[in-house]
């Protein structure tokens, strides 16, 4: 069966970025607002979701060629390596530092390790999600 | 060094990650393994050298104060524990080389094992109520994978059933621990402990230990929660099989015997009598099912059963023969269920059977394995010198102190069932006539005994090596006997 599905598929190419732009900022917010690497990456996938919602798994894998498990192992080893960050300053685990820098444009910025970690969070959620969609709706 | 404590926790985890990246190169995924225990494994002897001089090991994560951050802890019982886990899972890896076969070892097998043994490890170290259900399900995750990897379909039925047991089991454990903290308002285990002492345990906190009595219960599958085990355990290959019969059920125990020593000891006449209770009607369940089947699978699983509740009937003693000799036999009992397990998955890829009338007269053909598997037999069921039987002493001396004399001559009647039992798949297996075999690579056959006869010495030299161990034992015992002690390391009082 052939559907019509014109208005999803355009509308789909602009909210896409538009979901993607406010994960991305709910990523930024995460550390002292609501929000963070698991939110933030929750969110990129229901993008993604929609992407395939519109389109079809082939070309949605087309136009995002990665390997999502191979995702999934980088964010768990930035959120392990963060973590383990503290061992070689002989303090215990999961001790974070964070700083004050001036950065062009932004001006003064805190910059927390915390953040890499969160990163990390992000490409595992996003990472394992797709990997789960993708397995599940790979079979039909 | 402070963070060693954590090293045979994050070993396997970073080896696991690793893995992720090479899932169709199965010699790398063989070698990273086997490279990520090895260093887990040098890291949980030093770790326990560390706990001999200098006692109680503790770590509180990110650098906040103890009761509030998350404390991990690392007792004698615990590091005796995470060595063993790391010991036997070793063995099973190099097993798994030959038997478990490509397909799987494709599918994440490996990573799958060590992100298992990243949880059983987090959970024998942890020092914090929930992040104990945290490492509960890590290592749940990971079995779910195991147990289903391969798609036959009696794992995928089974996987079903064990899926659904442990969710529901979990859900009971995430409300009890908010009862718990409801209660005593924090949820670091040492901080629980003092809160307990300070309220004088009232009827409410009994109501709690009975319900972590049931979580733990069904993980640690004690009578009569400990109806999924048969089933599930029977379903996947031999080297899971090993793991889970050696591992999972052990972490159950742990937290029973953990929490049972440092939270409720003041109301033991209810809560430790329930748990004697319940731990001889597992013993005699066990006993049952292990004479009735004639598959060499179902035998040695219900053998895990007797065992659980041999192993918390001494715990449940609370005095120090008791408590040392649960120890004794709960190292005892994982590294002879690792050998024991190995074994009969050789006897069944020679046999191609697990059905024990099919087979017999193997002692002409494989008789270095029917002596192994005999010596294993006679460990497991506690004949000196081997193994087994510190532990039993121990338990049976511990419940004759504590008056308990008819829970002692059950647990003496237990061990002539659990030898009737192997020994039984020795007759069957090992003599008669011999009855013809299928064609089997000879150099497999070699590859496939090598972990197993390791795993077969250890075990005697653990039964013969007791004197040696006594001093770790006495101190693990000591910790559990004296809360006090775990209590300062955390709290630094």
């Amino acid at each position: 069966m052939k559907t019509n599905d014109v208005i999803l598929q355009t509308t789909t190419k602009v909210v896409f970025f538009i979901i993607f732009l406010f994960s991305i900022h709910i990523f930024f917010a995460g550390h002292y607002t609501p929000g963070g690497g698991f939110v933030g990456g929750l969110l990129t996938t229901g993008a993604i979701v929609l992407l395939l919602l519109a389109f079809d798994l082939k070309t949605v894998q087309k136009a995002l060629p990665f390997n999502f498990t191979i995702m999934t192992g980088i964010g768990l080893l930035l959120a392990l390596g963060t973590a383990a960050g503290a061992i070689f300053f002989n303090v215990p685990f999961f001790t974070h530092a964070f700083d004050y820098f001036t950065l062009p444009l932004f001006g003064e910025t805190s910059l927390h390790t915390a953040m890499v970690f969160d990163a990390g969070v992000f490409l595992v959620v996003v990472g394992s999600a797709i990997t789960i969609i993708q397995s599940i709706g790979g079979d039909s | 060094m402070i963070n060693l404590l954590l090293f045979p926790i994050i070993i396997p985890f970073l080896f696991a990650i690793l893995l992720l990246f090479f899932k169709e190169n199965v010699v790398m995924q063989r070698v990273l393994s086997v490279i990520g225990v090895t260093l887990g494994l040098i890291a949980s002897f030093y770790l326990l050298i560390t706990i001999k001089a200098e006692g109680v090991q503790v770590v509180t994560l990110g650098s906040w104060p103890a009761p509030f951050g998350i404390s991990m802890v690392s007792d004698m019982l615990s590091a005796l524990l995470v060595t063993t886990t790391l010991l036997i899972t070793l063995f099973v890896i190099i097993y798994s080389f030959t038997s478990i076969g490509k397909e799987r070892e494709r599918f994440f097998y490996y990573p799958a094992i060590l992100f298992m043994v990243t949880g059983v490890n987090g959970a024998f170290t942890t020092g914090d109520i929930f992040n104990m259900f945290v490492f509960f399900e890590v290592l749940l995750i990971a079995s779910y994978l195991l147990i289903v990897l391969g798609g036959e379909k009696k794992q995928l039925r089974e996987s079903i059933k064990y899926i659904l047991v442990n969710i529901v089991s979990s859900a009971l454990f995430v409300i009890t621990v908010a009862y718990l903290y409801s209660v005593v308002g924090t949820l670091n285990m040492a901080d629980i402990s003092v809160k307990i002492t300070e309220i004088g345990q009232p009827g409410i906190i009994t109501v709690i230990a009975v319900l972590l009595l049931i979580v733990f219960g069904i993980k640690g599958s004690i009578f009569p929660l400990y109806f999924w085990l048969p089933g599930s355990y029977a379903a996947p290959p031999i080297p899971v099989l090993a793991l889970f019969g050696a591992l999972l059920t052990k972490v159950g125990i742990y937290a029973i015997m953990r929490t049972y020593t440092l939270f409720f000891i003041h109301d033991t006449g209810f809560t430790h009598e329930i748990l004697m209770v319940l731990s001889i009607l597992t013993i005699i369940a066990g006993c049952i099912g292990a004479l009735a089947y004639f598959d060499l699978k179902q035998i040695i699983i219900y053998n895990i059963v007797i065992a659980v509740g041999v192993i918390l009937f001494g715990a449940a003693q609370m005095n120090e023969a008791g408590i040392s000799g649960a120890i004794f036999y709960l190292i005892h009992d994982m590294l002879i269920k690792g050998a024991l397990f190995l074994l009969i998955g050789i006897i069944i890829y020679v046999t191609g059977t697990s059905n024990l009338r099919k087979m017999g007269g193997l002692m002409k053909t494989h008789a270095p394995l029917g002596w192994f598997y005999l010596i294993a037999a006679f460990g497991l069921a506690g004949i000196p010198p081997l193994s087994g039987f510190v532990g039993k002493l121990l338990i049976a001396q511990g419940a004759f102190q504590a008056g308990n004399v008819w829970g002692s001559i059950i647990i003496l009647a237990s061990s002539l069932v659990v030898l009737l039992s192997v020994m039984r798949i020795f007759i069957y297996a090992f003599w008669g006539e011999p009855v013809a075999l299928p064609k089997i690579e000879r150099k497999s056959y070699a590859q496939l005994m090598f972990p197993a006869i390791v795993l077969v010495v250890l075990s005697i030299l653990y039964g013969i090596g007791t004197e040696w161990l006594i001093p770790y034992m006495t101190d693990a015992t000591n910790v559990l006997l004296d809360p006090s002690i775990y209590i300062d390391a955390v709290l630094g009082e």
